[in-house]
């Protein structure tokens, strides 16, 4: 059982959950994962950790409520329990050799980019991060960003807040007028990852996507979460979360993120109406 | 008295019921059922079904404790080699091993060693005498070893086994579980309809009976290092990780939504209970029209669980013929009877979709031609037969390769090319104290191997502790 230590609502779908887990902060690094089950009868649902204490031995993650399970977990409180949690997962990112680095979060993306962030920063490089989503109270962790971050661009679609428009279009004008960029790094919606993808591509730089497939156990044993990267079958569980942007085949990653989306809205949408 | 030429029948659920339902499907034998099928045991002198059995159960000896009508006894016989006797009664493929050199089945059937092993074992689990009591323990207990640390990686068969014998010779074991329960494939693979979970349950205890801790959860090779085990005081350890790779037929359209692994199909049923949801929340789509690929006993408690869960035709497609399918023939048996149809010397080529989900199975017809290496009649493709399978879902059960988690994060344990992890004739890997057994050394094979390489390591980490502390 691992206890709930701080809860905060970061916008209304966003929660943000400080959990005692010191075996997994002790062993995470950022682009690890974990995966929780919030109890006996629940999903086994993969969340990357968004930032992580050693001395303390507690784990940040941050979620939003897309589904049933997700819905339960940010029913949660201060001082309950998640039933089990398992990591840390997944391969770390190498941060090492690169100088200059944009990070681009879109939407719940920012939370798992925020990690990112702080270890790109806090190995020396310069990093210009850039945040999105649909409209200004669902921007999340600026002040974080801030902190780690040179420079922040703030991208809203509705134009609330910051840039109205994407966080594409910023990333294009810094293409255009920096020619040091050397590494891009992008986490959200997978439209705008392959958005983000399609145009670094044609810049020829190095870009990483995390991917957030649909996972049973984690641990390479299921090959639910299997995406196609440079023509090969890659289980993201085991070789990713992170690959080369340039290779992913999104089209088929969409796909299989959508399979389960009928059974997730229908049957369990209803019973957390009844719960409510 | 007559000979009874054939098996006592074991009653069992009606196949028209059973599809309707996870329960059990064999209801094992009454006493009255398991004596006659007791009396017709020849009591050979040269006891071929003993060297039949991978662990060498003295099998003619619990046989005649039956007959005794000493059934606690015949448990005592049966656990001096098998830790998991109710496991192994249901699962275990007797007519390859025991059953197959049973003298009784040159002229008639064989003796249903494993029907009576499932009765003697259950009778004891229910009875509350299938523990090994606390004093009988005690004896066990070898001076030098108590209280020294010792780590068994994986809750499969191969670990129980190793920890259970581990613990009886008074070492502190520790188990450590990379899922959220115990069991290993007897608790995510296997079906409950051919092995309750309460049966799993029951074993689990009474090893923590023997004052073994279980850490779940527990990754070994990401959450812990082999290293940081041995740091930590861990003086030996046995890895038991199993075949969690699944293979894939590397054919088009595997990706497509509606194609799943044996293993993520069966773990989302069985670890997951999706065979309860919404009670239990992970769901399985199935469809009405589902191929398990393949013809071993994960395809057969694949396609048993997709008629259980609703879908209406369900279908073996296997590129052999019918006698080479390798699962147990009862499950052959039980899946024909609850009309699973068998599409045998067919060879999927390509999986076609529509919208993104799977529609259609591209097969290709094949004839049997020469013997190949395996010796089994080699199959070959008859150009131009190709034909189409209306399906909503696809089953690869076509085999798993070793877990490579651990091996891949660890140093200095050797593994041959196919990830398996390399052992001597003591389950000992290239890395001194370090041990392995079951599947990840294997691929892929039974329980009772898994366990008998266990109880083999066991056995080898007791001599290497004692050899040590002697040094």
């Amino acid at each position: 059982m691992y206890e709930i230590l701080e809860k905060e609502v970061l916008a209304p779908t966003i929660k943000k959950l400080k959990v005692k887990a010191p075996l997994i902060a002790e062993k995470t690094q950022p682009g690890n994962f974990i995966i929780l089950r919030v109890d006996e009868k629940g999903e086994r649902i993969p969340l990357t950790v968004a930032d992580y204490e050693r001395e303390t031995g507690v784990i940040t993650i941050i979620f939003q409520e897309v589904g049933y399970s997700t819905k339960l977990l940010g029913k949660m409180d201060k001082g309950d329990y998640i039933k089990d949690i398992v990591g840390p997962l997944g391969h770390h990112i190498d941060m090492e050799g690169y100088e200059k680095v944009v990070l681009l979060g879109g939407g719940t993306g920012t939370a798992l980019l925020y990690p990112k962030v702080r270890g790109f920063y806090e190995q020396g490089a310069e990093v210009i991060s850039i945040t999105g989503a649909r409209t200004k109270n669902l921007i999340i962790l600026e002040d974080e960003l801030n902190q780690y971050s040179d420079r922040v661009y703030i991208a809203t679609d509705d134009g609330s807040y910051g840039h109205h428009g994407f966080v594409t279009d910023i990333l294009k004008d810094l293409l255009e007028d920096e020619d040091d960029i050397d590494l891009v790094v992008a986490i959200g919606p997978v439209p705008m990852m392959k958005a983000v993808a399609d145009m670094t591509k044609e810049y020829g730089i190095e870009t990483i996507v995390s991917l957030n497939a649909i996972m049973v156990d984690g641990t390479g044993m299921c090959g639910a979460c299997r995406v196609t990267v440079g023509g090969e079958r890659k289980f993201t569980c085991v070789d990713g979360p992170a690959f080369n942007a340039h290779q992913v085949d999104f089209k088929e990653l969409m796909n299989r993120l959508n399979f389960y989306q009928n059974e997730d809205d229908l049957v369990h949408e209803e019973e957390v109406e009844e719960d409510n | 008295m007559a000979l009874q030429k054939k098996k006592t029948p074991m009653k069992e659920q009606k196949p028209e019921e059973r599809i309707k339902n996870f329960d059990e499907v064999p209801f094992g034998y009454s006493d009255e059922e398991a004596i006659a099928e007791a009396e017709r045991c020849l009591q050979c002198k040269h006891q071929p079904c003993v060297e039949g059995c991978p662990v060498h159960v003295p099998i003619p000896q619990f046989i005649q404790s039956i007959l005794d009508e000493d059934v606690v006894k015949a448990n005592q016989i049966i656990k001096s080699k098998n830790n998991l006797p109710a496991v192994c009664g249901r699962v275990c493929p007797q007519e390859e091993q025991c059953e197959d050199v049973c003298v009784m089945g040159i002229k008639n059937e064989p003796v249903a060693i494993g029907r009576l092993e499932r009765y003697v074992a259950d009778y004891n689990m229910e009875k509350g005498t299938d523990r090994t009591k606390a004093e009988e323990v005690e004896k066990l207990k070898i001076p030098e070893l108590e209280g020294r640390k010792v780590a068994v990686i994986g809750a499969g068969p191969a670990g129980l086994t190793a920890a259970a014998d581990l613990a009886k010779y008074g070492l502190d074991v520790t188990i450590f579980e990379a899922l959220h329960d115990t069991g290993g494939v007897l608790r995510y693979g296997i079906p409950e309809f051919r092995l309750p979970k309460k049966i799993v349950d029951q074993e689990v205890e009474a090893i923590k009976e023997l004052g073994v801790e279980i850490k779940l959860n527990v990754v070994v090779g990401k959450s812990i290092t082999v290293e940081e085990l041995f740091d930590q005081g861990y003086e030996s350890m046995f890895i038991g990780v199993g075949a969690g790779l699944p293979r894939f037929l590397n054919i088009p359209g595997e990706n497509l939504n509606g194609v799943y692994s044996a293993n993520e199909f069966l773990t989302r049923v069985n670890l997951m209970k999706a065979y309860k949801y919404p009670e239990y929340r992970t769901p399985v789509v199935v469809g009405d029209r589902v191929a398990v690929v393949g013809a071993g006993n994960v395809a057969m408690d694949s396609a048993r669980t997709a008629k259980r869960l609703g879908a209406e035709d369900v279908y073996i497609v296997y590129r052999r013929a019918a006698e080479q399918m390798p699962a147990r023939s009862e499950e052959i048996h039980h899946a024909q009877e609850e009309g699973i149809e068998f599409k045998l010397l067919n060879n999927p080529v390509a999986i076609h979709g529509k919208d993104g989900r799977v529609d259609k199975m591209e097969c290709l017809k094949m004839k049997l031609g020469e013997k190949d290496d395996s010796g089994r009649r080699r199959p070959i493709p008859i150009e131009g037969s190709n034909w189409m399978l209306d399906l909503d879902t696809v089953v690869i059960a076509i085999g798993q390769n070793p877990n490579p988690m651990l091996t891949s994060n660890t140093k200095d344990i050797e593994t041959k090319s196919w990830g398996g992890i390399k052992v001597d004739e003591n389950q000992q890997t290239s890395r001194e104290g370090v041990y392995a057994g079951g599947d990840v050394v294997t691929g892929a094979a039974t329980v009772i191997k898994a366990m008998g390489a266990g109880k083999t390591a066991a056995e080898n980490i007791k001599n290497y502790l004692l050899n040590k502390s002697k040094k």
